[in-house]
């Protein structure tokens, strides 16, 4: 065993001038092939598109903030537009439509998949680096060319103003025979560009996850966070395809005279709801599911014990995707979906809370009897798993089709997936980040810092989208600008929350900032005894090139601890 | 495992994962004319059927035999918002017997200067209905082309099968609403247009 442990580059003071020879600026960034450089990139656009979508919701808020219509008339004239009744309206579509998008495609996809499971999938299988290290770097700026050609969109004509207003589901007729001029077109090519990007991603992930494990390594002792990205890249790879399709029609139905959406040539609107929503739901889980696998890995490090149930874990992620295809008709109950229908969806999509509650209660039986420690990452998780667990109570009511009659588009619905996406997928994000912070960085980030920015955001996002309930269960419809003075209260509490949130997302820049000018060298393994997977047996930040000899997962290895034996 | 051998099954796994991605391309568009079967063979969303006369002869019969109800039948029709045509049912409703046939009369007028082609999507409500409403007859399977100012009256030929009487889902319903919308045939797609005629509004 003891020749196993030599063979592994751990030091960093070890590691060969050979590991460590960086190509030159424009060839290391712009040209890069290198995963862990290609996640860096990912996490970098992650935070900027990030700060761009948040900036829009803050506007977005600001207007709710109280009746009338305040903000949007300056965003219209700011944005070179004529500010009017209707241009101003039609801004506020622009808006929700490029948050939305903006989030999903290029904040919480590329954080997740592009920027953690490029860095970190193939460390913890013992790959040298993905599969097809070009492809991957074709992936990262097809992304940023969607971002730009979805940026590029609020600036055209599209339709009543400039910009998409179509809402992040691009809707037909709204989205075709609704919407004249540029700007839905490109937001569409936007749409296909981020698809073929992630399409690309996952076939890399399927191959390297497939292909380049350790030896030893089996599926059965992979760690769960790639067992995640495994799941995830196979319901990308079936699922984004399905959009493209759909998205390509609309694209036609615009500009090349299809009817595959419209009525009069006998096509079907609702086709597209159906289309969309086939997509759309296996999306949901996409943006969930590495979350899922991060928790995971930091419960079980902050716990010192192996992950509860690890095989129920796994196989619930496999269960949740397959499941995740069949139950995509609960988004359009009120179609005109006839009782049996409705049935069969609320049915089939209650189903989906038994994996996910097999994963919330393994989660709290990896803690049970632990020795517990609350570290910046931990409190993140744990914040998740109960947000989550909120979240996915509202949808258990949500997923019954008689009362969703009743909630459908109203603000109970955006207080549902914003329990679950900007506090689930989040909130494992940031966990993610401060976890794996010290080993990318090679710098220590502030405890107290990121302690103090899990409170104030959780705080924030907790004023913001609580009331949202309430809102919702009143009657106040999602999508509008305006409100009647009764929504009034609550609509301020949500705004007020916003500043809070703003004010936290102050306190992480400011934590990385202080990590990169004074933070503390990071060792090899800053968790102790309870982070056991590959990744913590190398320096920090690692190598640029790692395992030039593969680490070897020998019979006493578990699922848990992939660590070479001390001699 | 030497690098080429990784290369080659990396590659395998990267065209089985492309197939994959195509095959479900190819699904998103096959789902078109899917969807559209799907509502014909089930009656979906209150899809109307076809029959012809001797299906009709036969649900006659076997709706004489068992001696079927009557059942009420309501008119409704709809153009679509650029239409610039007077459309409506020339009854409001009608009392059928289950199992015989029916003429019902809808009048469209023009009411632009300019001659204009219109195709009518159809559906019934209830929508379990859908499977057991017959149509034999119908201006809605063909394209219309009303000069301006002109009128037409339009004939429907159906039969409700009685086979209706035997749905757990369908046999209590006491009237079946008839709806039809105008939409302005889509231009330069005639051909189309003449599939588009006999599609279901599901």
């Amino acid at each position: 065993m003891a020749t196993t442990a030599e063979n592994f580059p751990v030091h960093s003071e070890d590691h060969g001038h050979d590991a460590d020879h960086k190509p030159g600026f424009f060839a290391r960034w712009f040209m890069s092939t290198n995963h862990k450089d290609i996640g860096t990139l990912y996490l970098i656009f992650a935070i900027f598109a990030g700060i761009i979508g948040g900036a829009i919701s803050g506007i977005m808020r600001a207007e709710l903030a109280e009746p009338g219509i305040q903000v949007l008339g300056g965003v219209v004239t700011m944005l070179g537009g004529e500010a009017a009744f209707d241009q101003n309206l039609h801004m506020w579509n622009v808006l929700i439509t490029a948050h939305g998008l903006i989030m999903v495609f290029f904040m919480v996809m590329p954080a997740m998949i592009g920027g953690f499971g490029n860095w970190f999938v193939p460390i913890m299988i013992g790959a040298p680096d993905m599969a097809f290290p070009r492809m991957n770097n074709i992936s990262f700026w097809l992304t940023v060319a969607g971002f730009c050609s979805l940026l590029f969109s609020m600036f055209v004509p599209g339709g009543t103003g400039n910009g998409a207003g179509t809402g992040w589901t691009v809707y037909a007729p709204l989205s075709t025979s609704g919407s004249a001029g540029p700007a839905v077109d490109f937001a569409i090519f936007s749409l296909h560009l981020a698809g073929a990007g992630s399409i690309l991603g996952a076939t890399n992930f399927i191959t390297t996850i497939f292909n380049m494990r350790a030896p030893g390594m089996t599926l059965h002792k992979m760690p769960l966070f790639v067992w995640s990205v495994l799941v995830t890249a196979f319901l990308l790879l079936l699922a984004l395809p399905v959009l493209a399709a759909a998205i390509t029609m609309l694209l036609t139905d615009r500009n090349f005279g299809t009817t595959f959406f419209d009525p009069a040539g006998g096509g079907d609107p609702v086709l597209y709801q159906h289309l969309f929503w086939f997509f759309g739901h296996p999306e949901v889980y996409i943006m969930i599911l590495p979350g899922f696998g991060m928790v995971s890995q930091i419960v079980a490090t902050f716990s010192r014990k192996p992950v509860f149930g690890y095989l129920g874990m796994a196989y619930a992620m496999v269960a949740i995707g397959v499941v995740g295809f069949i139950v995509w008709a609960h988004h359009m109950y009120t179609v005109g979906l006839d009782v049996n229908t409705k049935m069969y969806f609320t049915a089939a999509t209650m189903v989906i809370a038994v994996p996910t509650g097999v994963k919330i209660f393994s989660w709290i039986a990896t803690m049970w009897g632990g020795s517990l420690e609350f570290k910046s990452p931990m409190v993140w998780s744990l914040g998740f798993i109960f947000l989550f667990t909120v979240g996915g109570v509202t949808g258990v009511v949500l997923a019954n089709g008689g009362v969703d009659d009743a909630l459908h588009d109203t603000y109970y619905v955006v207080a549902h997936f914003h329990y679950v996406l900007s506090m689930g997928a989040v909130f494992s994000l940031f966990a993610g980040f401060y976890y794996w912070f010290p080993k990318m960085s090679g710098k220590m980030h502030s405890e107290f810092l990121s302690h103090l920015h899990f409170w104030t955001f959780f705080i924030g996002v907790n004023v913001i989208f609580f009331p949202q309930h309430f809102l919702g269960i009143q009657g106040m419809p999602r999508r509008y600008p305006d409100y009647t003075e009764a929504y009034a209260y609550w609509n301020e509490v949500s705004s007020i929350g916003y500043i809070i949130m703003a004010g936290s997302m102050v306190i992480f820049f400011v934590n990385l900032a202080y990590a990169f000018l004074a933070g503390r060298k990071a060792g090899d393994n800053p968790w102790g005894e309870g982070a056991t997977t590959l990744e913590w047996t190398l320096s920090s930040p690692p190598p640029f090139h790692q395992f030039e000899t593969l680490p070897v997962i020998e019979d006493h290895h578990d699922y848990h601890d992939h660590r070479p034996a001390t001699a | 495992m030497s690098t080429v051998a990784l290369e080659q099954k990396n590659l395998k796994v990267a065209i089985y994962a492309f197939a994959g991605a195509l095959a479900m391309l190819g699904l998103g568009y096959a789902a078109v004319p899917l969807y559209d079967l799907f509502c014909r063979v089930t009656g979906f969303g209150g899809t109307t059927q076809q029959a012809t006369e001797a299906d009709a002869d036969i649900a006659a019969r076997l709706a004489q035999s068992a001696g079927a109800r009557e059942i009420s039948i309501r008119f409704d029709a709809t153009t679509a918002a650029d239409m610039p045509w007077t459309f409506k049912p020339a009854q409001v409703t009608d009392k059928v017997q289950i199992g015989q046939r029916d003429l019902a009369f809808y009048t469209a007028k023009n009411n632009s200067n300019v001659p204009i082609t219109g195709t009518a999507t159809f559906n019934v409500e209830p929508e379990q209905t859908g499977a057991y409403f017959n149509k034999i007859q119908c201006f809605c399977f063909t394209e219309q082309t009303l000069q301006p100012g002109e009128e037409i009256r339009m004939p429907v030929l159906y039969y409700v099968d009685p086979a209706i009487l035997q749905d757990e889902n369908a046999k209590d319903v006491e009237q079946i609403t008839l709806s039809y919308t105008f939409h302005k045939a889509a231009q330069g797609a005639a051909v189309q247009g003449e599939k588009a005629a006999q599609k279901p509004e599901s």
